[in-house]
């Protein structure tokens, strides 16, 4: 064998430097458009929903069969003792539960008073399996076997294990790519339960590595938000729907300006363990202008 | 045509690779960047028209899929098959040296360039974080990723350059 390898046979006529020309004048028009429009979005995404997703969908389920043989292995005597201490929460727990029910009578009866709008009793949602993740390692975003066939818009809210994973940024007709509120691009209004003080729950790539997110702009003059409060989505936020858990609080500081307070928060989603995912159908009501 | 079917396989083959298996096998937190590598050996294997194609499909594949704007990613893959297009001239298939130099720059540069467009702009100024963490981890594993992938895409290269030059003779 020669060896230098040939390069193919002069059959294309079109110079390199052309090409590049050409090329980078598409993306860059590819650019301007798709930032003020939606116009390539839809076509690009049915087919490459069409060409890939039945893929992702089978290496999804092969790749879910090969870690879980693995977990397997690798748990078996953690479940065990695992076990143990689940028997006595359960009976922990059935006897904490025959007093939430209790509770939950008192309660229906104090709405049935209060002729409470029921806003917040349940959202309907959706499951998904994830099929793929974004393969770059800037951001976190993953893509859902659902699209617009099963319902899913963009902008819906997605949540796992109880609390809030992300929203849909882009979909197709059968998958959707979910951005999550860990990715650096991502900001969340938010608001802690206990106070209801609302602040900024900001994605960030370090905070990612770390397993932490951030949060900023928290306004509160009593000093009454501490370690461990819970925050959930705000009733403010023009994208999530309100009183979904993002996280605990980790840290709070004062800013510079001593007027706002920011710090760290632990996502109650498990984003490294992330297999399925339900999305929020219902979405967020928005006032026509 | 039949050189057209196998790359397009290729591409496909390790997009799916990068963004569905190694997720969920590799326990890492960085990836390696397989379609640079694909874009690189295309472009010092075929010359500069070879890798910008290859360079520009994958990179569109990506931007749908993960794109915040379509074209992004399309343009910068682009210019990496166009550069090391360019080194096609120097390139012995014996020597793994110049196509794991050439992948490395490749990513290193990639990863540069991302960063300052999608978040130096947007005022993320901690450059030695980003670097140490997602940049230089990235590049190594790519590094060894090239080791494994490279004869791969070599090995296909040869065998359809053999077969486009029977059919010539």
């Amino acid at each position: 064998m020669s060896p230098i390898v040939k390069r193919k046979g002069e059959k294309f006529t079109l110079p390199s430097k052309w090409l590049l020309f050409i090329l980078t004048i598409i993306c860059t028009a590819l650019m301007l458009f798709t930032f003020t429009t939606d116009f390539f979005d839809k076509p690009l995404g049915t087919i490459v929903g069409y060409a890939l997703v039945p893929f992702e969908k089978g290496i999804g389920k092969a790749g879910g069969w090969f870690s879980s043989r693995k977990d397997e292995f690798t748990q078996i005597k953690s479940l065990i003792k695992e076990n143990q201490s689940l028997k006595e929460e359960v009976a922990r727990l059935t006897e904490e539960n025959t007093l939430l029910q209790q509770d939950k009578y008192e309660l229906n009866k104090l709405r049935q008073l209060f002729e409470l709008d029921e806003q917040y009793e349940e959202y309907h949602k959706v499951g998904a399996r994830i099929i793929s993740r974004d393969s770059g390692n800037w951001y976190s975003a993953f893509v859902i076997d659902k699209g617009t066939d099963d319902g899913i818009m963009k902008d819906m809210n997605v949540i796992a294990g109880g609390g809030l994973v992300g929203r849909i940024s882009a979909v197709g007709p059968n998958w959707a790519r979910v951005t999550a509120i860990i990715s650096d691009n991502a900001n969340v209004s938010g608001m802690t339960l206990a106070t209801e003080d609302n602040l900024i729950v900001s994605g960030s790539l370090k905070g990612m590595n770390e397993g932490v997110i951030y949060f900023s702009k928290l306004v509160d003059s009593k000093g009454a938000v501490k370690a461990g409060d819970k925050i959930v989505t705000s009733d403010i936020s023009d994208k999530f729907l309100p009183g979904i858990l993002i996280g605990y609080v980790l840290t709070v500081e004062p800013d510079n300006n001593n007027l706002t307070k920011s710090g760290t928060m632990i996502p109650a989603v498990d984003f490294e363990h992330l297999s399925e995912v339900l999305v929020i159908t219902d979405q967020k009501q928005i006032i026509e202008e | 045509m039949l050189s057209f079917l196998f790359t397009g396989a290729l591409i496909l083959i390790l997009f799916l690779l990068q963004t569905a298996v190694f997720p969920v096998l590799l326990p890492l937190r960085v990836l390696p960047n397989l379609l640079i590598i694909l874009t690189a050996s295309k472009g010092f294997m075929k010359g500069e028209n070879a890798g910008m194609a290859v360079g520009f499909i994958c990179g569109l594949l990506y931007d749908a899929f993960f794109g915040d704007v379509i074209g992004f990613y399309a343009l910068l893959f682009t210019y990496v098959g166009f550069i090391n297009g360019k080194f096609s001239r120097v390139f012995y298939p014996e020597d793994i040296k110049l196509p794991l130099a050439l992948i490395t720059v490749s990513d290193l540069t990639f990863g540069l360039t991302a960063y300052v467009f999608l978040f130096l702009i947007f005022g993320k100024l901690d450059f030695p974080y980003y670097f140490i963490h997602v940049i230089l981890p990235e590049t190594v594993v790519t590094m060894v990723a090239t080791l494994a992938f490279y004869p791969i895409i070599l090995k296909i290269n040869e065998y359809l350059h053999k077969r486009q030059r029977k059919r010539e003779y």
